[in-house]
Parts: structure tokens; C-alpha cells; sequence
């Protein structure tokens, strides 16, 4: 119970003066992630096999390397992005909302240095 | 987290059936949600057969209908009956819109008629729109200038600037937009909704206005304005054809460009 105003509820802590960075970035990733996507699909679409070596060989090609350093961490970024999103829609204000945002910048921080590192791992011929 | 289902204190029961008058002809049943705070009953949903050969055409018609021939406790907003004061907005048939300019035979089989949704619901078909009417305020939807109007007449607007608020002044605020958007639903204590967004757009394109800065720092922010997930159900829904789903892109167009 509280007899604060509507009004005062409504403006609450006030604005947080941000938002446009997260809208931007989620834009600009997904243009980035058309172009890197569209290729890692078609470029797979055209490979002779998908065998673990045919797959390991372009991978170890310096330019498809360098392609995938761009397209896992574009990825995580994007995906943490929107996952945020989901997050912010569905638990309202309180810890959980909280904890799940920062357990969620872990996980794909993660996922994208695990994927770089396998990438990278390939590419200068250390994996098996 | 967000509420998916109704607390046990609102789930709706089937409530009493009204048949319709002897002799009566062309008849169509509506299905009204009853609601009574005094009662300390669940809600209900009332039947009535309601005779249309001695009834206007509108949903708002037969709702008047009812409340003087049938069932007096029936309780809504009305007041203008043709679409300008944004009164009796509610559900009918699954969509939200105002009841004066839903015809009648626009609706196949048994008309649904319930408050607007995911709102407090004072009585029946009258939600508790406090907090949709402060978050209004809360945007000053007024003129604010530092330049004094001329001393000898008003402040002049040219006809392409008064074009680009012709739109969006020609709302109602009967929030049939905002309470059928799911963003506004599960946040709609910091998301502002669509109606009061489009209000904020009104403000920001008027050419007298001297604020814009100020209105875009205080709708920057990840709930008032980046909730909305361009979804459109405010456009589809608004029973006025205006487009608060384009007004809210053309904020978030002024945030960016304000930035490059």
C-alpha cells in the first residue's frame, strides 16, 4: 500500500537515458550477421562433403578463418542481445530479472571465446 | 515473471442467461463479462438475447438496450455515440474498438463483449485506466517554447507542418492501442504503450514546439520507449486508422539520428 501519486509512479526513477545502444547494436549486428551467416550457409551448401576433414580444411583457409572470428563472436553478441530482450519482457523488476541478465553475459561471452578458440585451433593445425 | 494466466480471483464463471422477449424475430445473443467488486464473486459472463428489430445498430446500441430493458446493473462508459470521445472502448469479438462505431452485423454469431484487456476492471465493462491517463501526463503532451508567441497573433504553422500532426492530434485516447499490445501487458508500469508514444510523436514533430531534446531524454530508455517490439497489434487495432506502431519507429529514428 502506498499513497504516492499515479504521476509520481509513472515517472518513478525517471528515465534511464539509454536504450539506444542496445537498439543499434541489435540492428547493426543483424545486417552484419545477414551478410557472414548468408555465407557460412551457402559456403557449407557448397562444400564436396561434410566430413570432419573436408570441414577442418576450410576452416583452415586463412580467409574462412578470419570469416568465422566474425561470424561466432557477431552471433553471441546478437543472441545476448535478444535473449536480454526476453528476459527484460518476462520477469518483471526484482533479483531474478538481475542475476539472469549478468548469467546470461557469461554464457555468451563463453560460447564466443569456446568458438573462437575452436576456430583458432583448427586453423593453425593443433586440433587432432 | 510475466502473469500468462488469470489469478484464480478473475477466472470467469458462466453467468445467467437472459432470453430473449416473446415474439421476438431477429434476435443475436451477446456474451457480456460481469464483474461486481461488492459481490466478492469471481467474474461472470452474462447471456442476453437482445431483439434487433427495436435496436440501433451498434454494439453500443444493444449494450443501452440491455441496461434499459433487460438488465439495469449492466455498467460501461459511454457518452458521445460516434467515435470521438474515446468512452466505451472495450473487446467485442476478440479485438479491441469502441462499441458506438462496431456495427452490429459486422459481427458473425454470438457477440463477445469484455473490458479492455489486461487492465483493473472497476466494474463490468470499465477498467481502471489511472495509470494509462499518468503516463499521458507524464509526457507533458503540451506546448513548451521559450520563444514568445508573436504579440499581435498566434504562433503560425505552415500547412506541411501542420500536416505531419494532423495524424497523430486525431487521437482519442481511448486505448484500444495500448491495452492490446503484449508489451504493454507485461510491462505496463514503465512501458509507456503505444497511444501515450504516439502523444510524445505529436509533440516532437510539432513545429512550434521547442522541446524535443528534453521529450527524447525522457523517453530514451529501455522500458518507456524500446519495449516495443514492433508487434503492430496497436495499428491493426486502432479503431481510428492511425498508426502509433509507425509513430514509435519514427521516435526511435529521431533517437538515432540525434546520435549520428
Amino acid at each position: 500500500m502506498s499513497l504516492r501519486s499515479p504521476l509520481g509512479r509513472v515517472l518513478g526513477l525517471g528515465s534511464a537515458k539509454d536504450g539506444f545502444s542496445h537498439w543499434w547494436g541489435q540492428r547493426v549486428s543483424a545486417v552484419a550477421l545477414v551478410v557472414l551467416g548468408s555465407w557460412f550457409a551457402i559456403s557449407l551448401a557448397l562444400l564436396p562433403a561434410l566430413d570432419y576433414a573436408t570441414v577442418k580444411a576450410w576452416v583452415a583457409v586463412p580467409f574462412n578463418t578470419v570469416a568465422l572470428l566474425l561470424l561466432v563472436p557477431t552471433a553471441a553478441f546478437h543472441a545476448r542481445l535478444g535473449v536480454q530482450v526476453v528476459i527484460e519482457d518476462y520477469i518483471a523488476a526484482g533479483w531474478l530479472k538481475v542475476l539472469s541478465l549478468v548469467v546470461i553475459a557469461f554464457v555468451f561471452v563463453a560460447a564466443a571465446v569456446a568458438g573462437m578458440f575452436a576456430v583458432l585451433r583448427i586453423s593453425f593445425g593443433v586440433a587432432p | 515473471m510475466a502473469q500468462f494466466r488469470l489469478p484464480a480471483n478473475s477466472r470467469i464463471s458462466r453467468g445467467k442467461h437472459h432470453p430473449a422477449p416473446e415474439g421476438a424475430k431477429n434476435t443475436r445473443r451477446f456474451a457480456v463479462y460481469r464483474y461486481s467488486p461488492e459481490a466478492g464473486e469471481n467474474p461472470r459472463v452474462d447471456t442476453y438475447e437482445v431483439d434487433l428489430d427495436s435496436c440501433g445498430p451498434m454494439v453500443l446500441d444493444a449494450l443501452i438496450k440491455i441496461k434499459n430493458d433487460i438488465d439495469s446493473t449492466l455498467t460501461f462508459r459511454r457518452s458521445c455515440r460516434e467515435g470521438i470521445c474515446g468512452s466505451c472502448a472495450m473487446n467485442i469479438d476478440g479485438t479491441n474498438t469502441l462499441a458506438c462505431t462496431q456495427a452490429i452485423e459486422d459481427v458473425k454469431g454470438e457477440v463477445k463483449v469484455y473490458p479492455l484487456p489486461h487492465m483493473p476492471v472497476i466494474k463490468d465493462l470499465v477498467p481502471d485506466l489511472t495509470n494509462f491517463y499518468a503516463q499521458y501526463a507524464s509526457i507533458k503532451p503540451w506546448l513548451q517554447a521559450k520563444t514568445p508567441p508573436p504579440p499581435d497573433g498566434e504562433r503560425l504553422q505552415s500547412r506541411e507542418d501542420q500536416a505531419k500532426i494532423n495524424e497523430p492530434s486525431a487521437c482519442i485516447l481511448c486505448a484500444c492501442c495500448s491495452t492490446a499490445c503484449p508489451s504493454y501487458w507485461w510491462n505496463g508500469d514503465r512501458y509507456l504503450g503505444p497511444a501515450v508514444l504516439l502523444a510524445a510523436y505529436r509533440w516532437l514533430v510539432d513545429s512550434r514546439d521547442e522541446a524535443a531534446g528534453e521529450r527524447l531524454d525522457q523517453l530514451e530508455d529501455p522500458f518507456r520507449l524500446y519495449r516495443c517490439h514492433t508487434i503492430m497489434n496497436c495499428t491493426r487495432t486502432c479503431p481510428k486508422g492511425l498508426n502509433p506502431a509507425k509513430a514509435i519507429g519514427e521516435i526511435k529514428k529521431m533517437m538515432a539520428e540525434r546520435r549520428h
